[in-house]
């Protein structure tokens, strides 16, 4: 059964390169409204559970349904952007050659992005000040007619979180937003992600525990491909699976125990 | 468009269709005549120009580099060439209805695929269509593929190396190594009359102003931004919900639908069509026109193959062994020092002037250090 009110569905997905199962079996489910963080070691899965989400890694097996019955895995990355999923990359990924300002306005969810809407539309009513809004919520109103190659690392990635928030997703995909942020912008980044989760499905990968602890209300561990545990953040830090993976301490609890 | 704009194009209009030709319709003894030669010269100018406005949206916008853009230009030539080579009828020296090396050929009766040629019309419908729909299907393979950046850029030198081959055989039907040459009229116009190469180089130059103001639309609209978007990130045009593959393939026809234009519009002015025209070595000169003159901007792809192709004529005329020596030169000092050619480094050089000028003027202390200017404010 497809869990109504669920924004995103994943069901006994396997994703594997060469051999390599990135993904085994996985399943996942996040709720409406949720932010959810998900964690776990190098090589867990946890960027191809965004590819799979974004439609970037196609799965040998599984479902992923999007919102009641929205299938995503025929879709192009493209057109999951239109169905509301947007995507964070992990190094800033923004148009240096453009304004800041038009760094938002391509972003901005329209009725077509084909070739020939963008030829000729003129801009929609109300468009304007969406993008202000947005800039403001990011912190870059008084930076909008900058190119975007000049805005420091944390203001590009802001400027990226802007550009998502500006496609309306109802569902954003934020892989480590804070890496290489100083702890002022980290903790900016953070509320800035409780703002949108109000009233949209946020999904983080991150790795640094502060900024985990800062934002998290339900966390998610992956291990090689799996779901390891899931639950509060209190409860999954001091998991002995957790614990496990994470620092290795098979053998000392093998000795205890012994 | 902003004023200063229109003014410099209308400007510029006004000197390359009026004044210039009514300059060559002068008598020879005026000032200011300006000969048959030097016009006929400008025209094969202005062919390149349009040729290089489609390469620049393409290199200099999207980013996408094509070494094969000589093919398109030598589809339009040869559609052109065609249609020019049957109106000749039975004028040729061997005064058959077919084209002289045809007869040489021993081809005893005009292949199907000239046939159409006959008809102005569909010569030039072909001039637009054939290279379109070529590159429709090209681009349409290649970006689906995924084929970007370096690998792109090979394939069409691959594509240029073989049009080349193809185009130099005889069993081809078009002529082989020597072309299509010796045309005597143009739309029954004698092209050997100084009037109809002035007409031609009319229609050139309208033509090059029609093709500017239309890449110039296509850059001021929101489609300009994603291409520019798509040199810069592919992956996050693609993450902002378009799609770069139909836009690459939408300004990769525009460009080959130029390209053959041009080369439809070369035909006539030069009077001759050959494949030395198809090949990777023009291909590449096309792609140094608008590195020289300014990738990114479209005066500057304008003023790249102006400039260039007459430094060519000078060049080869005046020392003809400095010539290649010349152009190798100017590629490698373009990429060393001038990134973005003569139109960026002009631009640099005027922000660099007007902000010492600005300086001069606080540290000479008539009135207030200004602030610094507010950045542009979005909402009113």
């Amino acid at each position: 059964m497809t869990s109504t009110g669920s924004i995103i569905y994943l069901e006994d997905v396997t994703v594997s390169y060469d051999g390599f199962k990135a993904l085994s079996r996985l399943n996942f489910y996040m709720d409406r409204r949720e932010l959810r963080v998900v964690i776990g070691p190098n090589g867990a899965g946890k960027t191809t559970l965004l590819d799979v989400i974004s439609g970037r890694a196609k799965p040998e097996h599984g479902r992923v349904i999007f919102g009641d019955h929205t299938d995503l895995i025929p879709l192009a990355e493209n057109d999951v952007v239109g169905l509301g999923i947007g995507r964070k990359f992990q190094t800033p990924s923004v148009f240096v050659n453009l304004s800041v300002w038009d760094n938002v306005e391509l972003s901005l969810k329209r009725a077509s992005k084909g070739v020939f809407a963008a030829l000729l539309e003129r801009d929609a009513a109300g468009e304007r000040e969406r993008i202000a809004a947005t800039l403001s919520t990011v912190g870059l109103g008084g930076k909008a007619s900058l190119p975007a190659g000049v805005l420091s690392h944390g203001e590009k990635q802001w400027l990226e979180i802007g550009m998502v928030m500006a496609q309306d997703p109802e569902l954003l995909l934020v892989d480590e937003p804070v890496a290489g942020m100083t702890d002022e912008e980290t903790a900016r980044t953070g509320e800035l992600l409780e703002s949108i989760a109000v009233d949209r499905s946020v999904l983080v990968i991150e790795h640094d525990m502060e900024f985990v602890r800062q934002i998290a209300r339900k966390v998610t561990v992956l291990h090689q491909g799996t779901v390891l545990c899931e639950g509060p953040v209190e409860q999954v830090q001091s998991d002995p699976r957790v614990l496990e993976v994470y620092l290795g301490r098979r053998r000392e609890t093998a000795d205890a125990h012994g | 468009m902003p004023r200063r704009e229109a003014a410099a194009i209308a400007v510029a209009t006004l000197l390359l269709v009026v004044v210039l030709p009514v300059c060559n319709a002068l008598p020879a003894s005026s000032p200011l005549h300006l000969s048959d030669f030097r016009l006929n010269l400008f025209g094969k100018f202005l062919a390149y120009a349009i040729l290089a406005l489609g390469l620049d949206l393409l290199w200099g916008y999207a980013g996408v580099l094509s070494l094969g853009h000589g093919v398109f230009f030598g589809l339009g030539a040869y559609a052109m060439g065609m249609h020019l080579m049957l109106e000749i009828g039975s004028k040729s020296v061997y005064q058959s209805a077919l084209p002289d090396f045809m007869v040489w050929n021993q081809v005893k009766e005009l292949p199907l695929f000239w046939k159409p040629f006959y008809s102005g019309a569909f010569t030039l419908a072909a001039v637009v269509l054939v290279p379109g729909l070529f590159a429709l299907a090209f681009g349409f393979l290649a970006f689906r593929s995924r084929i970007r950046g370096v690998y792109f850029s090979i394939i069409t030198q691959a594509l240029a190396l073989s049009a080349w081959l193809v185009f130099n055989r005889n069993e081809m039907r078009l002529g082989g190594t020597n072309g299509l040459a010796d045309f005597k009229t143009i739309f029954g116009f004698p092209l050997n009359q100084p009037s109809t190469q002035r007409g031609l180089y009319v229609v050139t130059a309208v033509t090059l102003v029609v093709a500017y103001l239309a890449c110039r639309r296509i850059t001021g609209s929101r489609a300009g931004k994603v291409l520019v978007a798509i040199r810069d990130s592919e992956t996050r045009v693609l993450f902002s919900g378009y799609s770069p593959a139909r836009y690459k393939l939408f300004v990769f026809v525009v460009s080959a639908v130029l390209a053959g234009i041009a080369g439809a519009l070369y035909a006539p002015q030069v009077g001759i069509v050959t494949p030395a025209k198809i090949g990777v070595l023009p291909s590449i000169e096309m792609v140094v026109w608008v590195a020289a003159g300014g990738r990114g901007t479209l005066v500057g792809a304008v003023g790249g193959a102006f400039g260039v192709n007459w430094m060519q004529s000078w060049l080869t005329t005046s020392y003809p062994d400095v010539w290649l020596l010349f152009l190798g030169g100017l590629f490698m000092g373009v990429v060393l020092f001038f990134p973005d050619g003569v139109a960026g480094a002009i631009a640099r050089a005027a922000t660099r002037v007007s902000s010492l000028l600005r300086r001069s003027r606080e540290l000479s202390g008539t009135g207030h250090p200004r602030p610094e200017p507010a950045s542009r404010s979005p909402l009113p």
